[in-house]
């Protein structure tokens, strides 16, 4: 038993058992969105826990490249004529490719002017689908072609549920993986000591740069399953607040938790849901709400719990 | 069991469900921008429809059953707003909706309704809602293209041809400058100059400079909402421009004016007669509807009255009067009693709709204003 | 020349508005290594306020001075409950916790005030001044003056006061400031109250001509942290010239580049600076203990 439980792929056996069990609960199309919506922004949160998390690289603006994903899934099909899957596709490459291409010279800045330098990056991207109108559709967003795969369209929110869970359980494989491989160890050296780690021998700017090219990715694929979910798309996907919201589900579920991740994205997306009933006082339950948690659990929920569960 | 204790038992099911029915309430929906960005629209909204659905329930309801209305507010987030009409069509079962204030929202929310077939009044300005004519969604507002043509046609009558445009990049800004451009050509106006804003901004001095230094201009339009066009008409008045200047209705609340302050004095803008309700003929046919409306907000809220609130005022009306004309709730009857509405008196003007066309305003439902010594007048 | 000078006007105006939220991020973050995104909602309380006590029929300069007093208390309020429970945790935590203190007050203001957009009448006189052809509104120069007068009053409080030794002292070393008998704790609620009351005062100072409402604190500590940043953070000195400075780019690059691209061109030029200067315009490089 105590095996299984330090397995390093069980947080991901856990998270299948969850997914599989979640829709024998859910009385309508409205839970499986909703819960579409937490694995959409959960794959993202994991992309960015293995950068702020194990790495130790601030980004403020890692929702450009969702904004990226999104955008490619919708600009590709109206505006090249290219069929949806290859948008997707195409979308992740630019990512990289934008990732690869930024990365090389602000990941030279440390702590605070890194987070400032991916701010800026982050709003350059939002002002630019907002303002190029022509291929954008504008501040109003433009629709989304729906995905086809081998002539089937993907509709209703069940559809989408499973297709997010799956992948996002992919992500989540893939990170644990990661992590416990000599790139993983290499990169939490480089999160405890940049010079000691380089004093070992490992490349820091190269291995830097290669999970902020990997976290850019895992966010372009959850940018463009946001848009297809949503069948229209706006520029505020790459907003600030996106940005913001997306480290806050990071740190909040706990930084360096893979299931973390999907803790905190299920709190920031599910809280404005069951907030609802407060009306104008929701905003005043949500912040506190994020200050408690914060607080009382400070190395985010599912670090503090697991160590109080083994502590038992 | 005996049988008759069976038969009782079913019959007292159906009685309950029946008494059930009976005083059953019927469901509303409404996604507002109350907050964020837009709320300065989304407000006024939320609060003129809780204070009609009260008053509609107070006088007995409609087709005898009370009115619940369910408002979730998206932030003027698109997303949210996807999610929440989700919610309304899923969860709370609405009959119908009255709401996305914002256009980016309405175009999120449209397929949803669409693919529910529950009838949508969207409250939000672009003209690409209506066009091309979706058969669940109507609209109340103005578009945008009907501001930019009122606003042409005043230009020609003051034989000015060349303008310049200051809009904001927030997404009603953008829209207007949009369809202002679209349509100059066949209106014989010729745009000199273009400059633009973020909507948060506090000093357009720089933009307006560029538009001051550029020869031939005659008028400028402002195409925007919220604070932006009060900074802009002040610094307008700071760097001593002398040229005529348009704002949209996107300014249509008294707040404006107050904000600009003197500065206001001279700008002109097409808006609903609301704004001018106790100055309007007592003939016109919007009097009665206007003031009953204006005088109601103002008691009920203590806040000027604008025409985003009357907006919807004139969605909830259409939809109450369509859906007792329909004798039921019934989705697919209510919604081809909308498409029906004939000479609807609203805050926003005489509404006809027709299966083209599913706003049912002409350019005559604009007015045009000008504000004198910190007030409105009609421009005859 | 007229137009640089009122580009240069209009820049100056703005940019003094984020070199006095810089200065709020600057203080705050040299004692205790604190990000306050918060800070941008002492401005909105300053304004807000004011304006609110004002419509309640307090006249505007007690207004002001009890507006300031008030977000004071919020930014006491705000390291007493807040920030110091989590004293031991990693900067990353301490950021979200001021991030959903911002949303906090935030959903209390549109409770408590409205959602609505307020101005407050000028300081002096309405007219614009005309210098060689450009206007600049006396406000403005009020505003500018304003965070002079505020920088200068800082670095007089912190060189030459018992107490901003103590402050030094803190940023520079806790545990050896505590050994010598400072009283950390008060020393970093103190830089708070500060902060909060130069936010406050910058609120009020620049209502008259920027408006205010209740979410006019998200944008502006983006960019006062921007020019924070700029500026090199851990410099007073910096904070008010990186401030200045994204005032100035902002302007011109929305008079001679394009007035969309404007922020898009003004962080643009902060990336760039920061890719030279590692350490913003005046930020010292820290020595990391290995």
């Amino acid at each position: 038993m105590r095996g299984l439980l330090n397995h390093r792929l069980f947080p991901a056996l856990a998270m299948s058992a969850v997914v599989v069990l979640l829709p024998l609960v859910f009385p309508s199309a409205y839970y499986y969105r909703v819960a579409a919506l937490v694995f959409v922004f959960a794959l993202a949160a994991v992309g960015l826990n293995l950068l702020m998390g194990f790495a130790g690289q601030v980004s403020l603006g890692h929702a450009g490249f969702m904004g990226i994903g999104a955008y490619a899934v919708a600009i590709g099909p109206t505006h090249l004529n290219l069929p949806s899957w290859l948008a997707f596709v195409g979308g992740a490459g630019l990512s990289a490719l934008v990732a690869f291409a930024v990365g090389r010279p602000i990941l030279r800045l440390k702590g605070h002017y890194l987070a400032v330098a991916t701010l800026g990056f982050g709003l350059l991207l939002a002002i630019a689908f907002s303002n190029e109108a022509r291929f954008t559709g504008g501040p109003d967003g433009m629709a989304v072609p729906r995905l086809a795969v081998f002539g089937l369209s993907v509709r209703g929110a069940q559809a989408w549920y499973w297709i997010t869970a799956a992948s996002f359980l992919i992500g989540a494989v893939l990170s644990l993986n990661l992590i416990e491989s000599p790139t993983g160890r290499a990169l939490r050296a480089i999160h405890d000591s940049e010079v000691a780690a380089r004093v070992l021998g490992v490349d820091v700017a190269r291995m830097k740069l290669a999970i902020f090219v990997v976290s850019a990715v895992y966010a372009s694929v959850a940018g463009s399953y946001f848009a297809f979910l949503n069948g229209h798309i706006t520029p505020d996907v790459s907003g600030f607040l996106r940005s913001i919201e997306l480290v806050a589900m990071v740190v909040l579920g706990g930084l360096g938790s893979v299931a973390g991740s999907l803790v905190g994205a299920a709190l920031l997306v599910m809280l404005p849901q069951t907030l609802t009933s407060l009306h104008d006082y929701e905003h005043m339950a949500l912040g506190l709400i994020i200050m408690v948690v914060m607080i009382f659990l400070r190395a985010g929920i599912v670090p503090t719990l697991a160590r109080a569960l083994r502590r038992a | 069991m005996p049988a008759y204790a069976n038969r009782g038992a079913v019959i007292a099911v159906l009685l309950a469900i029946w008494a059930g029915q009976a005083c059953a309430q019927v469901k509303l929906g409404a996604v507002l921008s109350v907050t964020g960005p837009a709320s300065f629209l989304g407000d006024p909204e939320k609060k003129t429809l809780e204070m009609y659905v009260d008053d509609i329930n107070a006088k007995g309801g409609v087709n005898g059953q009370k009115l619940q209305l369910v408002v979730y507010d998206d932030g003027a987030d698109a997303n949210a707003a996807r999610t929440f009409a989700t919610r309304l069509v899923e969860e709370d079962k609405v009959v119908a909706m009255v709401g996305g204030t914002t256009t980016g929202a309405t175009l999120a929310m449209m397929p949803v309704f669409e693919e529910a077939q529950i009838p949508l009044i969207s409250l939000a300005g672009a003209v690409q809602i209506i066009e091309p004519v979706r058969k669940w969604v109507f609209k109340t507002p103005h578009t945008d293209r009907m501001a930019c043509q009122k606003i042409f046609a005043d230009l020609k009558q003051r034989n000015l041809t060349t303008i310049a445009l200051i809009s904001g990049t927030d997404a009603f800004g953008k829209s207007m400058r949009d369809q202002c451009v679209a349509v100059a050509p066949q209106a014989g106006i010729s745009i000199a100059h273009e400059e633009s804003y973020g909507p948060r901004d506090s000093d357009m001095t720089p933009q307006l400079t560029n538009i001051k230094g550029k020869a031939g201009v005659q008028a400028v339009i402002n195409p925007g909402f919220g604070q932006g066009p009060a900074i802009v008409t002040r610094n307008y008045r700071q760097l001593g421009i002398a040229l005529p200047v348009y704002q949209s209705h996107g300014v249509a609340s008294k707040q404006f004016i107050e904000l600009a302050g003197p500065a206001a004095d001279g700008v002109r803008l097409p808006a609903a007669a609301l704004l001018v309700a106790e100055k309007l003929p007592d003939n016109d046919a919007q009097k009665p509807v206007v003031v009953a409306y204006t005088q109601t907000y103002q008691q009920k809220t203590g806040q000027p009255v604008s025409t985003f609130g009357g907006h919807a005022y004139d969605g909830l009306m259409i939809l109450v009067e369509a859906a007792k004309r329909a004798g039921s709730f019934d989705a697919a009857k209510v919604r081809d009693e909308i498409e029906k509405t004939k000479n609807f008196v609203g805050t926003g003007g005489i509404v006809n709709m027709s299966p083209n066309d599913h706003l049912g305003l002409d350019l005559s439902a604009f007015r045009m204003l000008e504000i004198k010594a910190g007030d409105w007048t009609l421009v005859q | 020349m007229t137009e640089l000078l009122q580009f240069a006007f209009s820049g100056l105006t703005v940019g003094a508005v984020y070199a006095l939220v810089a200065l709020g991020f600057t203080l705050i973050y040299n004692s205790c290594d604190v990000i306050n995104f918060a800070q941008g909602e002492f401005v909105m309380l300053g304004g807000m306020t004011t304006v609110f006590l004002g419509l309640a029929g307090v006249p505007l300069p007690l207004a002001a001075c009890l507006a300031v007093v008030l977000t004071v208390a919020v930014g006491l309020a705000l390291h007493r409950f807040a920030i110091e429970p989590a004293r031991d945790s990693g900067a990353v935590v301490l950021i979200i916790i001021t991030i959903g203190a911002s949303i906090f007050l935030r959903g209390a203001a549109q409770v408590i005030f409205d959602k609505r957009f307020h101005t407050l009448p000028p300081f002096v006189g309405g007219e614009a001044i005309r210098v060689a052809g450009a206007a600049i509104l006396p406000q403005s120069l009020v505003v500018l003056a304003g965070a002079v007068i505020i920088l200068v009053l800082l670095c007089a409080f912190i060189e030459r006061t018992l107490i901003g030794k103590a402050m030094v002292a803190t940023a520079a070393n806790e545990i050896a400031a505590r050994l010598v008998g400072i009283d950390t704790r008060g020393v970093v609620g103190l830089s708070f109250a500060i902060s909060a009351a130069i936010g406050a005062v910058a609120g009020i100072l620049i209502t008259p001509v920027a408006l205010t409402s209740y979410d006019v604190g998200t944008l502006l500590a983006l960019k006062g942290f921007a020019a924070a940043m700029l500026g090199g953070i851990g410099s007073a000195v910096g904070a008010v010239v990186g401030g200045l400075v994204l005032g100035l780019l902002e302007a011109y690059a929305a008079g001679y580049v394009s007035s969309q691209y404007k922020d898009a061109v003004a962080f643009l030029v902060i990336l760039i600076v920061l890719l030279a200067m590692p350490r913003g315009l005046f930020g010292r490089a820290p020595v990391e203990r290995v």
